[in-house]
């Protein structure tokens, strides 16, 4: 996306180098900038196929009877779209954010180890191409669900090993990527930008990095035993030799349960930089959003079995995580309840960014409350499995953290490529994803209360109508996509359009507004000196 | 190269294009590729797996090349050391976590899953399985499904006893060694770091003896149900720690050779020996928990 | 609690309707506009799902209606809050924009503000905690049954075995109807309102009468679902759970398979069939006669005729769905016509597959152990004489119960 960084005009910082040309300046790339944007192509990439994966599944869906696909490809499908989005799409992009944006708001002048950080984004090549390349494989792709429970994973092909060493492989991306942006919040910041001055976005990321390092190695652990089950001769996940498939889930689910909201909260922080940027207004609550976050993250640690329910725990274990699940509706609610604070008496104006963050900010609380009632035990027994949490998830984190990541490429485009992108089409982008992305899920909540299982390849005639709804919804939102992609992504890499100011949001506040756009190559070489709210630079 | 001098050292140095994290990536394709498909019996697996493997060993050499002489060309300065100290502490913390892993499956098997199978309501499926930890008897007892050949621990003594010495000496013998080097007593450090790297390699040897008296005299494998599972993947994962260790005590001690590191500025040993302790307190943990308990 | 639940619940309902009309009627206007006259003709299925059904199927349990007052009630108050929180959004959106004038004001921080909606969702949350906790702790009760049942999950069917209570000793397999599983893969499924929840063998329960079941499964995790109960609970290999159900009403409820249990696990529904005291009795004396009329001497020699006849059906039931009824398999399915290991003059191995399954990267095949040796042999015998395989040999019920040792 900053392919147009080598014809920017002004030259306001005297450290400036041109960047290197060529190929080299990508694949040797140590530069934060270039890293990020080679992270944000990578995800965006990993939708689209994602997408298409979940196209497949909608089409086959789309009427009752099996049409378009075997039961087998289905599961492959369904199984390879979420191991696809959630580690080839979602996280790898907010990591894109993360590179761009967080040297330049902490006044750093790259990130702290420059080449690890390359690294981190290369071993994803591997194993994306290995797990595409899966569906080639004798047997197919694995079709166990992304969760990939034991002992259904001890049946699958070769397939499966090829996804565990690849997951192994984005495990140790997502550390180092982890470790690398912690020590350069923690060590790189210019003087004068203290823990408590620093951007949401920065915060929340921190906390995010913590969660990764806490988990990754875990969800390594679970699947390193489903390998040794597979071909060492093992019994961890295997009762007749005294192991517990139960168990495979607790550990799948300490993972899985924080990472969910690794995928959220840097969504929280982008969200928290947009909205007072067209609130014309600072962040209200700083301080309790900080402590919000952090509340966020211990909890996220001890509810995990809330995803089973139905496995038959003591009640008393049913219990707990039930209260210890809602008790996180209480820190999300004062994220909610500030922003919406810092809009009010503010001086609002709707260009694209704040449109997706408005928008965000709705229908993701529309999915915290499916969440509420998922974590109600008693009732979560009739939802578990069935497309109500379809419906859930797909709420929190395409209308979650999808739209948060579309909220801050709005929003720091013009600093990425130097060029403003058309407000009309970001509009259009908006209102035609964000109608079609509740034709898509809403239904799905009907057909979950009516007890449609997820997974599931064919379904009751009673269920059909709703399901063709969502499938064409699927198609409009994906067309939207790729609307994105050809009249706003494309142009702007090309330097087309209006050339954007230094500052283009009135209301905007934080050091990246401080340099040119498009950001020079290299940035704060020397720290800058910053101002009392470390917002500004002064010397 | 883009390092803004600050008196001598940079600022904070930030290296210009590197081909090593591509290449290394590369090797690891080969490394993945070729390990899920040996896995399965293909034989270019294995070849491409090797490829992999050696492609990668040059790369970091390569690398770690690159930045042993940045480091001691001093581009590195104090904000560099901090960035270290921080990132091998939270490196070090993700491998605890990795250890959580297995621990927490011993835990479970231990104090839920053979419980459970052995338990009343189980009987309708397991009805001659009794919940006995290590559940080593013969016959339908050893397993839920019989499936396990009867198979003896390894105890406590004598083995895992010299284990345990030996790595505890190691960790004395390591900080002399640090002592030795804050008192500018090179030859010291250099002997004591060599001693160090002796009882690492002491303790696979032994290790390794342990393993080949497990599958020899004891009947106890990987395969031996979940005691064998968890037994050899705590005890394995941990000897691979200790090797990776032995490893990066031994560059340092050629490092130290060669003349690196200073008084005062040896964040390079430092990291290796946080390292060191962090595999030792794991083996504590070990100890008392598979063998003793 | 059951009373004031019932009632409350119904007020509930009233209050909903109009607004849960508003949104059916919107939704089914699109629904209509795209939906194929494939399915027109559908109707409710009682005991099963309704056309374009809004919400948890009608309860036919407490603990079911007990849920339903939960879910309205956490609608209720997450809805309240909805549109609390986004009226005061909206408002501000529209009086609080530049574009009207408003010049943006800092606001004072006061603690209290934030304390403030900190403490009342917690209130509000602690509230919706009581009475989840009580349903919960009724939920998990499972003393005192009548009946116990043991429901077994396999790949892909269930398997019941009536445990303890009336009918003890009574056990069956519970399978797809085969015609729905070719009208799933024909891809223009015909209009019934049971498709894919028409089983052979329905579970049959009294009324009034609190039914344990047992799960556990003998291959990869399943779960048994009936969602008019209020049940759903996974079906572990190796390891027994168990929940409970009273069913207050007779008739016919249906339930899915709720856990990915491979391919097809789409192809596995429940089928629970609540009758009077009298009709279960009459039932389980019949289902006894039926049971040990069936009960085949091992020893008998079976003719190639009779077991081929009887292998039809039983190939039909558990085989065609993947080695398809042309035993020509499909994609990783093996073929039967023409196998070696089926067509070979030592059964052996056939019958080793039979009984343990295949588990290699190359080929999966479930164990089919929990058929009988009869049905096993039927079936085998089957394979050995139809399509291209005329190999005239018989398998019989006493080699497979030889194997079996
Ligand atoms: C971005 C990702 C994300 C986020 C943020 C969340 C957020 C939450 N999730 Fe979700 N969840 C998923 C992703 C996410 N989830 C995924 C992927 C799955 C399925 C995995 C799988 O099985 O494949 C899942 C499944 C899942 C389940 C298991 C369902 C099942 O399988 O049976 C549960 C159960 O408790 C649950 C609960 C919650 C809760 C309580 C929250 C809370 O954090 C929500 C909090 C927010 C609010 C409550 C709204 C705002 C608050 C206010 C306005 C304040 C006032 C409110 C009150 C006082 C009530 N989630
Ligand atoms: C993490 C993020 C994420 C995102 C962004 C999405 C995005 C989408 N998902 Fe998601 N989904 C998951 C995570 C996500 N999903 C997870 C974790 C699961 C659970 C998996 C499991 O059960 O194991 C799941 C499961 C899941 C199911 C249930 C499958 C089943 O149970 O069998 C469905 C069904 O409708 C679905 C649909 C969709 C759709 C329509 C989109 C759309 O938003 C996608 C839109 C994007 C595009 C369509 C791409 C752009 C378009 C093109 C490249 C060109 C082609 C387009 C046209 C010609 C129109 N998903
Ligand atoms: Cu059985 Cu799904
Ligand atoms: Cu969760």
């Amino acid at each position: 996306m900053s392919a147009v960084l080598d014809h920017h005009g002004a030259h306001a910082h005297d450290h400036e180098h041109h960047a290197p040309a060529g190929w080299r300046r990508w694949v040797f790339a140590t530069n934060h900038k270039d890293i990020g944007t080679l992270y944000l192509l990578f995800s965006f990439t990993m939708l689209m196929i994602g997408g298409v994966l979940a196209l497949g599944i909608r089409a086959e869906l789309f009427q009752p009877g099996l049409q378009l696909v075997n039961p087998e490809l289905f599961n492959q499908l369904t199984t390879m779209h979420g191991i696809i989005m959630v580690f080839g799409a979602i996280m790898p992009a907010f990591v894109g954010f993360a590179n761009w944006m967080l040297p330049l708001q902490i006044g750093a002048s790259d990130m702290a180890f420059a080449r690890m950080n390359n690294f981190s984004f290369w071993l994803m090549i591997p194993a994306a191409i290995i797990l595409v390349a899966s569906f080639f494989m004798p047997g197919g792709a694995p079709a166990a669900g992304w969760t990939l429970y034991a002992p259904l994973t001890l049946q699958m092909g070769p397939s499966m090993d090829a996804a565990i060493f690849a997951m192994h492989i984005l495990g140790a991306s997502s550390i180092m990527g982890s470790i690398n942006i912690i020590v350069t919040i923690l060590n790189m910041r210019a003087p004068g930008m203290t823990l408590m001055k620093m951007p949401m976005f920065a915060w929340t990321w921190l906390i995010t990095a913590y969660l990764l390092i806490a988990v990754m190695p875990v969800l390594a652990g679970a699947i390193t035993m489903t390998l040794t089950d597979r071909h060492f001769g093992t019994s961890f996940f295997n009762p007749a030799g005294g192991g517990d498939p139960i168990m495979y889930q607790h550990i799948f689910w300490f993972f899985g349960h924080p990472e969910v909201y690794i995928m959220i909260l840097p969504a929280f922080g982008i969200i928290s930089q947009v909205v007072p940027a067209f609130a014309r207004k600072k962040l209200f609550g700083y301080t309790s959003m900080v402590y919000a976050t952090g509340s966020i993250a211990i909890l996220s640690f001890i509810v995990w079995a809330h995803h089973m329910f139905t496995t038959g725990m003591p009640v008393t274990g049913q219990l707990f995580f039930m209260y210890a699940t809602m008790l996180i509706a209480v820190p999300t609610g004062v994220k909610i309840f500030n922003w919406v604070a810092t809009m009010w008496k503010g001086s609002l104006t709707f260009e694209t960014p704040m449109l997706w963050a408005v928008g965000f900010i709705f229908v993701f609380t529309m999915g915290g409350f499916t969440g509420l009632m998922l974590s109600m035990a008693p009732i979560d027994i009739n939802f578990q499995d069935t497309y109500y949490v379809v419906a859930h998830f797909h709420y929190v984190l395409v209308a979650g953290s999808l739209f948060a990541m579309f909220a801050g490429a709005y929003y720091w485009l013009p600093k990425w490529t130097g060029v403003m992108y058309s407000e009309t089409r970001g509009k259009i982008h908006f209102w035609w994803s964000m109608i079609s992305f509740n034709v898509t899920f809403f239904p799905m909540h009907f057909l979950g209360l009516a007890g449609m299982p997820r997974r599931y390849a064919d379904y009751p005639m009673q269920f059909a109508d709703f399901n063709a709804i969502a499938s064409v919804g699927a198609f409009a939102f994906g067309l939207a996509q790729v609307y994105f992609f050809l009249a706003v992504i494309l142009p702007a890499m090309r330097g087309q359009g209006e050339k954007a100011p230094q500052k283009p949001w009135e209301g905007a506040e934080g050091l990246e507004w401080e340099v040119p756009s498009p950001a020079p190559h290299h940035t704060f070489e020397t720290p800058p000196k910053l101002d009392a709210t470390a917002t500004r630079i002064v010397g | 190269m883009s390092a803004t001098t600050h008196g001598s050292t940079p600022y904070y140095y930030v290296p210009g294009l590197s081909r090593h994290p591509f290449m290394a990536a590369f090797g690891l394709f080969f490394v993945i590729l070729g390990a899920g498909q040996w896995i399965n019996g293909s034989d270019w697996g294995m070849y491409s797996l090797a490829f992999g493997l050696v492609w990668w060993l040059v790369v970091l050499y390569q690398w770690f090349r690159d930045a042993v002489t940045e480091s001691e060309g001093g581009l590195y300065g104090r904000k560099i050391d901090i960035s270290y100290r921080w990132s091998m502490s939270w490196f070090i913390f993700s491998e605890v976590m990795f250890f959580g892993a297995f621990f927490t499956a011993l835990w479970w098997a231990r104090s839920h899953s053979v419980p459970a199978l052995g338990s009343l309501e189980n009987s309708l499926i397991w009805p001659n399985f009794q919940a006995i930890w290590p559940s080593v008897q013969a016959g339908a007892t050893a397993s839920p499904a019989g499936i396990v050949e009867p198979f003896q621990t390894v105890g406590p003594f004598w083995l895992p006893t010299i284990n345990t010495a030996l790595l505890l000496t190691s960790g004395l013998t390591l900080t002399i060694a640090h002592h030795a080097i804050q008192d500018g007593n090179r030859t010291k450090t250099i002997a004591f770091m060599w001693l160090t790297v002796l009882l690492g390699f002491v303790f696979l040897l032994v290790q390794g003896y342990e393993y080949f008296h497990a599958y020899t005299d004891l009947n106890l494998k990987l395969s031996s149900g979940i005691f064998g599972s968890t037994f050899f993947m705590l005890t394995g994962f941990h000897g691979f720690h200790v090797f990776v260790g032995m490893l990066m005590l031994l560059v340092i001690t050629l490092r130290l050779q060669k003349g690196h590191f200073t008084k005062d500025r040896h964040f390079g040993f430092e990291g290796a020996a946080w390292y060191w302790h962090f595999v030792d307190v794991v083996w504590l943990f070990l100890y008392v928990l598979v063998y003793w308990l | 609690m059951k009373h004031s639940g019932q009632t409350r619940r119904r007020h509930g309902v009233g209050a909903w309707r109009g607004a849960k009309d508003a949104v059916g009627a919107a939704l089914l206007g699109l629904g209509v506009w795209v939906s194929n006259a494939a399915h027109a003709a559908v109707n409710d299925l009682p005991g099963g799902p309704a056309v374009n059904q809004l919400n948890f199927h009608p309860p036919a349990t407490r603990i079911a209606e007990e849920q339903h007052w939960l879910h309205w009630f956490m609608l209720a108050i997450c809805s309240t809050i909805f549109v609390v929180v986004f009226g005061v959004m909206f408002y501000s959106i529209v009086k609080h924009r530049k574009s009207v004038g408003h010049k943006s004001q800092e606001l004072p921080e006061p603690i209290w503000v934030e304390l403030g909606w900190t403490i009342v969702p917690l209130l509000i949350v602690i509230g919706m905690a009581l009475p989840a906790t009580k349903v919960l702790v009724a939920q998990k009760d499972t003393t005192n049954s009548d009946l116990t049942i043991k429901a077994v999950g396999m790949q892909w069917k269930w398997g019941y075995e009536y445990l303890k209570g009336e009918g003890e000793g009574i056990q069956f397999l519970s399978t797809l109807d085969p015609k729905h599983r070719v009208m799933s893969d024909s891809g223009k499924p015909e209009a019934v309102d049971d498709y894919l929840l028409k089983v052979d063998n329905p579970l049959v329960v009294p009324v009034g009468k609190k039914i344990r079941i047992i799960t556990t499964a003998n291959d990869v995790i399943h779960a048994w679902m009936v969602p008019a109960f209020g049940v759903k609970q996974d079906a572990i290999p190796g390891f027994v759970r168990d929940t409970w159900f009273r069913a207050e009403k007779t008739g016919d409820f249906y339930g899915q398979c709720a856990e990915l249990c491979g391919k097809e696990h789409a192809y596995m529904p429940i089928h629970v069939k609540v009758v009077t005291q009298e009709e279960y009795t009459k039932w389980v004396d019949e289902r006894k006669k039926a049971m040990a009329a069936l009960a085949d001497d091992p020893n008998k020699e079976w003719t190639l005729a009779e077991l081929v006849k009887r292998g039809e059906s039983v190939y039909a039931a558990n085989c065609a769905a993947c080695h398809q009824a042309s035993g020509k398999g499909a994609g990783p399915i093996k073929p039967l016509d023409g196998s070696a290991i089926v067509t070979a003059t030592d059964h052996g191995k056939m019958i080793q597959v039979m009984l343990n399954g295949v588990n290699g990267a190359a080929a999966q095949m479930p164990a089919w152990k929990q058929l009988s040796d009869v049905e096993l042999a039927a079936v085998m015998t089957y394979a050995k004489n139809s399509w291209s395989n005329n190999t005239g040999q018989v398998v019989q019920p006493k080699e497979v119960q030889a194997a079996r040792q």
